[in-house]
């Protein structure tokens, strides 16, 4: 394993190497649970919106089925986020699914307007 | 799927299960307790009678409401349920001269309230206490900051464990075999392990619907971005999902109808369903109408829908129209989460499976330590962050049941008429959580587990022959009035307290497993 990975610590066997807390380590660490955190959050927000504009049902319906669904976005991302050893690919997975989600709202709210 | 993909996410089980480990733990042991609120607050008003029934009791608050707001703008009567022994009646005297007239929303608070015994239909004055609700309220809003602050800590809370619930089913591959594995004689992680996975895995259904169904009751909060997006904002949203009722100007005087046989016709049209809410407006009026709620426990959904009648000929006038497949979604999530529509069997099931989580959270913060002793360079000088959470995890798994207990202390042995004494009662319970904490930093770890555990199996266990002796429930005289629930209120007790006395007794006469000193290579226990 040459790459920064993260060390399993309770329940796992106790591993012969564990790789010395470094600072790159920190760093890919911090960076990961931001994204976990606070962009899987984003995500989410995103999709509960995009669900609700363009889901095709009624307006109220889209609107609760898009809510439903925004938790298990945002726990996907949050795994994706520990769970892909690059963290460089989750943050660009991450920031374009926003940007996509993002155009795809604002073109639905300025051709289609709202309530 | 890859070892080092498993090993990510046992980290990340490891640690997102471990921040807000202490806080779950006290979210699920109240949310657990939160399945016998109304016999919680039975249990906290001793003064309190049996329930009757709906007919019996809502006969009483009509009267009531005849004779004390004949002229009222609103009623709103709660009816009891058979778990229920008080109603409250609630209504909005005719607006002043000048004053805005703002038709409300439906279920909104009405302007006077009042307490009634449902057998009797007189005015109730138990002992100042916040019952059941209590334990409801901090479980998804916590205590001593603002009640949203509160849900968005309740949430992260809920969030983190749905991480943990699939970054843990993830690092099990052998989930299936783990239900019938318990090693107790084994080294103590191995232990701990096979317990967190036995209580995980056992209830894994149950946990991880409540996780879900719990982060949808609050969902307008924590995701309100759709409804901003199609309607520019929640209130918006909420108007159009739960319109605000008609305003109905006044006609001149006409009886209203009793409200007995509306019910019964209520019942009918909903096949048998239970009235939750009956609300009267313009009582006394021509243009005076009746809209009955039905109950949220009937069904799975925790939206019955209502009817609305027309207070002065009786006539049906409209029902609520159904809901389509999203909503309805969310209303059985939502119904899911608070098992009000569960028979006393699957209630017992319900709190089983939330003792179950309790176990899981507190096996798993155990673990975390267990797992970590034998690394330790100087075992008997472990690090801060070490002693921190074996030290919080004492103070927590022991403070958290004792301090559920203390507000039923309070509730016996505060004086009646002191100031705040709600209030006091839940302090209660912060009081002795902390003071649980305080022992177990003070205390060497093995010492404060026994002594923790058995002072919570004391506070528990104590608490009937407590209300034996300072108020008029007690255990005899339950069962001799046939209040079968007041009963087994007692019993359980009992036997919970006999379970965290069992735990202390466990603690006392556990023995650390000799183990030889660890020497510097390791051999290498499984290739992955």
């Amino acid at each position: 394993m040459n790459k920064v990975v993260i060390t399993p610590q309770a329940g796992a066997p106790r591993q012969p190497g564990k790789p010395p807390v470094t600072w790159r380590r920190r760093l890919d660490v911090g960076s990961r649970i931001v994204a976990g955190l606070v962009m899987g959050y984003v995500v989410a927000a995103l999709a509960a919106a995009v669900l609700a504009r363009l889901l095709p049902m009624s307006k109220v319906e889209a609107t609760t089925t898009g809510m439903l669904a925004s938790f298990a976005v945002y726990a996907g991302a949050a795994i994706w986020a520990f769970g892909d050893p690059k963290a460089w690919r989750v943050w660009a997975g991450l920031l374009a699914a926003s940007a996509i989600m993002a155009g795809a709202l604002w073109l639905s709210i300025a051709l289609g307007g709202q309530a | 799927m890859n070892g080092a993909f498993r090993q990510s996410m046992s980290w990340l089980h490891t640690w997102t299960g471990l921040l807000f480990g202490w806080i779950l733990l006290a979210m699920f042991l109240t949310g657990t307790a939160s399945y016998f609120r109304p016999e919680i607050t039975r249990w906290m008003q001793p003064e309190t009678g049996k329930p009757a029934s709906v007919s019996t009791a809502v006969a009483g608050a009509e009267a009531y409401l005849r004779k004390v707001a004949p002229n009222a703008r609103s009623w709103s009567i709660s009816v009891p349920d058979a778990r229920q022994s008080t109603v409250l009646v609630s209504w909005r005297p005719q607006p002043k001269p000048g004053e805005a007239d703002k038709p409300r929303r439906r279920g909104g608070r009405l302007g006077e309230q009042a307490v009634l015994d449902a057998g009797s239909g007189q005015i109730v004055k138990p002992r100042e206490t916040r019952g059941g609700e209590f334990f409801y309220r901090v479980h998804f809003q916590m205590h001593y900051m603002p009640v949203i602050l509160g849900r968005w800590v309740a949430g992260l809370c809920a969030m983190f464990m749905l991480v943990a619930i699939v970054s843990g089913v993830i690092t099990h591959k052998r989930i299936f075999k783990d239900i019938f594995t318990f090693r107790p004689k084994k080294a103590a992680q191995r232990a701990w392990l096979d317990a967190h996975n036995l209580t995980a895995v056992l209830a894994l259904p149950f946990h991880a619907m409540i996780t879900y169904t719990g982060l949808v009751t609050l969902m307008s909060l924590y995701m309100p971005w759709g409804m901003v997006a199609n309607y520019g904002s929640t209130e918006a949203y909420f108007d159009a999902v739960f319109p605000r009722a008609e305003a109905v100007r006044r006609q001149g005087p006409a009886p209203l109808i009793p409200l007995g046989p509306v019910m019964a016709k209520a019942s009918e049209v909903w096949g048998g369903g239970r009235p939750w809410i009956v609300s009267v407006t313009n009582p006394g009026d021509r243009s005076a109408r009746i809209e009955v709620t039905r109950h949220s426990g009937d069904q799975l959904s925790n939206l019955g829908g209502s009817l609305t009648f027309d207070g002065v000929t009786g006539r049906l006038l409209t029902r609520e129209p159904d809901m389509g497949p999203g909503r309805r979604t969310a209303a059985v999530m939502y119904g899911l989460h608070m098992g009000r529509y569960a028979d006393p069997l699957l209630r017992w099931l319900y709190f089983s499976c939330g003792l179950a989580g309790s176990a899981m959270v507190a096996t798993g913060l155990i673990l975390w330590t267990a797992a970590r002793r034998q690394k330790l360079p100087d075992p008997d000088r472990p690090h801060f962050g070490f002693r921190l959470v074996e030290r919080l995890n004492i103070g927590t798994v022991a403070g958290v049941p004792a301090g559920m207990a203390a507000v039923l202390w309070a509730n016996r042995l505060l004086p009646l008429d002191l100031a705040e004494r709600a209030a006091w009662e839940v302090h209660g319970f912060f009081i002795a959580w902390g003071l649980f904490i305080a022992w177990a930093v003070v205390r060497p770890a093995r010492k404060a587990w026994v002594e923790t555990l058995a002072a919570a199996a004391f506070l528990v266990a104590a608490l009937p022959l407590v209300s034996a002796l300072t108020s008029r429930r007690n255990l005899v005289r339950s069962l001799a009035d046939g209040d079968w629930a007041m009963a087994v209120f007692d019993v359980t007790l009992v036997a919970l307290g006999a379970t965290l006395a069992f735990c202390a007794l466990k603690a006392k006469r556990y023995k650390p497993t000799v183990k030889p000193k660890r020497k510097a290579v390791q051999p290498v226990e499984v290739a992955a």
